[in-house]
């Protein structure tokens, strides 16, 4: 089937198996793999994206289901090589080890910024706990968090 | 996954005759249940018909009432404003489920009919299960029970309903508003599931091709209160062992109104007429607490995996309604 999937501010005119996900038509069509796949199940995050400005598993959403919605990816977070400072902020904290589910990690704490929820530190575990991390590093993810916030 | 033919609905009317003229074919909304499904090969429709673009969407209120249309998100309807101020629990029962991504996508018309996380249901590996293929058995009886129910169980099948938001809505008497190809009819929440007895496979009472358009929320009366107590393996983003959404209202350290439900343990979203018959002009004291916690659990049927959730369930109870009295205090 056609899908003309608006990614990054671009339309990408494609032609799709109806059972292709956003997130294999992200990674597989499009080229862009910062958003990961992990379980494809929705259950670990690593696959976060944006949908209209909103967080949402690309793995249990159709491409399909995307036409004329607005996706946003990691790739479009930094301006001309400067970091977002939610990307900064993650090196700073050395908030990753492997760094496998850490696309998903910033996209969910921008969103998550966004919705103003990174109030305290209960806060950004509960708000962040659809993204998991293998590694254990959820103690620098959220100090990384928390210094966004706090700079406002 | 088996190829299937994605359809985005024009209108309601469109998406209702192709779902009930063809068995095969299957409504989408959020996805989150029915795409995973169809990933494991639990469910294999041959064509999916999307209705997150019809105009099902938004909450509207009527001063008794809301009205959720079925295709509003659960992060839309825990941020609605009459829900935050007069409906508190339905707001902590959304937002203890799932994780935000999920509830962007999410629906409340596919969290009422979201399927069993019973893990025998879910692997097409294992032959017996009276769910997915009815007649083979159930493994969960015999198997991992922990996260299985207590109540409404029958021998052929044990799996819970894992909604949170449910709870809160079966204790409001809410109505599940539904359109078919004969027109549309009303389901009270309490009459719209079916617990498993020899059929586990028929889940609740809507006709193959009807489609959820909008839940019908009665709103508590003033001077209630209410809330949802989740208890889980992990603090956050996990199933409920047990659950329990509540609302009194107390005068003069009187219950003269009670509305109580279980989630974690039924099922089905478990509404407790028990306990409510016990709270009622009662005083709202531990001991009234305790004898409606033990109501509600009095037809338990447990399983050497399931017997702690007896215990477990009351005190969660009793912890949900103590919270409310101290609260009103």
């Amino acid at each position: 089937m056609e899908v003309t999937l608006n990614v990054n501010g671009s339309a990408h005119p494609l032609r799709l198996d109806a059972r292709v996900t956003l997130l294999d038509a992200l990674r597989d069509h499009l080229g862009l793999t910062g958003a990961k796949k992990g379980c494809d199940q929705g259950a670990c995050g690593a696959c976060t994206v944006l949908l209209d400005g909103r967080r949402v598993v690309a793995c249990l959403t159709l491409a399909a289901q995307c036409e004329e919605r607005e996706v946003t990816t990691i790739e479009a977070l930094s301006e001309e090589g400067t970091p977002h400072p939610v990307q900064a902020a993650f090196a700073r904290h050395d908030a990753f080890q492997c760094g496998y589910c850490t696309p998903g990690q910033i996209m969910s704490a921008v969103a998550l910024l966004a919705e103003g929820r990174a109030g305290s530190e209960e806060e950004i575990r509960e708000f962040m706990s659809g993204n998991l991390c293998r590694c254990g590093a959820y103690p620098n993810i959220r100090k990384a968090i928390r210094d966004v916030a706090e700079e406002g | 996954m088996r190829p299937f033919e994605y359809v985005r609905a024009v209108d309601a009317g469109q998406a209702v005759a192709l779902v009930s003229a063809d068995p095969d074919t299957s409504y989408l909304a959020g996805g989150t249940t029915q795409l995973d499904l169809m990933k494991d090969g639990v469910l294999r429709p041959a064509r999916l018909v999307d209705v997150t673009r019809l105009p099902l969407s938004g909450v509207t209120s009527t001063g008794s009432a809301i009205r959720v249309g079925a295709t509003t998100t659960m992060e839309e309807l825990a941020a609605d404003p009459v829900v935050i101020e007069r409906l508190p629990f339905i707001r902590e029962a959304l937002l203890l489920g799932a994780s935000t991504q999920l509830r962007n996508l999410a629906t409340i018309g596919g969290n009422l009919l979201q399927r069993a996380r019973c893990r025998y249901f879910r692997d097409p590996a294992v032959e017996a299960c009276n769910k997915r293929d009815p007649g083979s058995g159930c493994a969960a009886i015999t198997g991992f029970a922990r996260m299985h129910a207590i109540l409404g169980t029958s021998d052929h099948c044990i799996a819970l309903h894992a909604s949170d938001v449910a709870v809160p809505l079966v204790a409001l008497d809410s109505v599940v508003h539904v359109q078919g190809v004969d027109g549309p009819r009303g389901i009270p929440l309490t009459e719209f599931y079916r617990p498993p007895g020899d059929t586990p496979h028929i889940e609740n009472v809507l006709r193959h091709g009807e489609l959820i358009t909008a839940v019908e929320v009665p709103l508590l009366p003033e001077g209630a209160r209410s809330h949802y107590l989740k208890v889980r393996d992990r603090v956050s983003y996990e199933f409920a062992l047990t659950s329990a959404g509540a609302a009194l209202v107390i005068q003069d350290g009187l219950i003269t109104s009670a509305r109580v439900a279980l989630g974690g343990v039924g099922t089905l979203p478990w509404r407790s007429w028990e306990a409510e018959r016990v709270l009622r002009d009662a005083p709202a004291t531990r001991e009234t607490f305790r004898a409606a916690a033990d109501a509600a659990l009095e037809g338990a049927r447990t399983l050497p995996g399931t017997a702690f959730k007896v215990d477990l369930a009351k005190r969660t109870l009793v912890r949900t309604l103590e919270t409310i009295a101290g609260a009103r205090a």
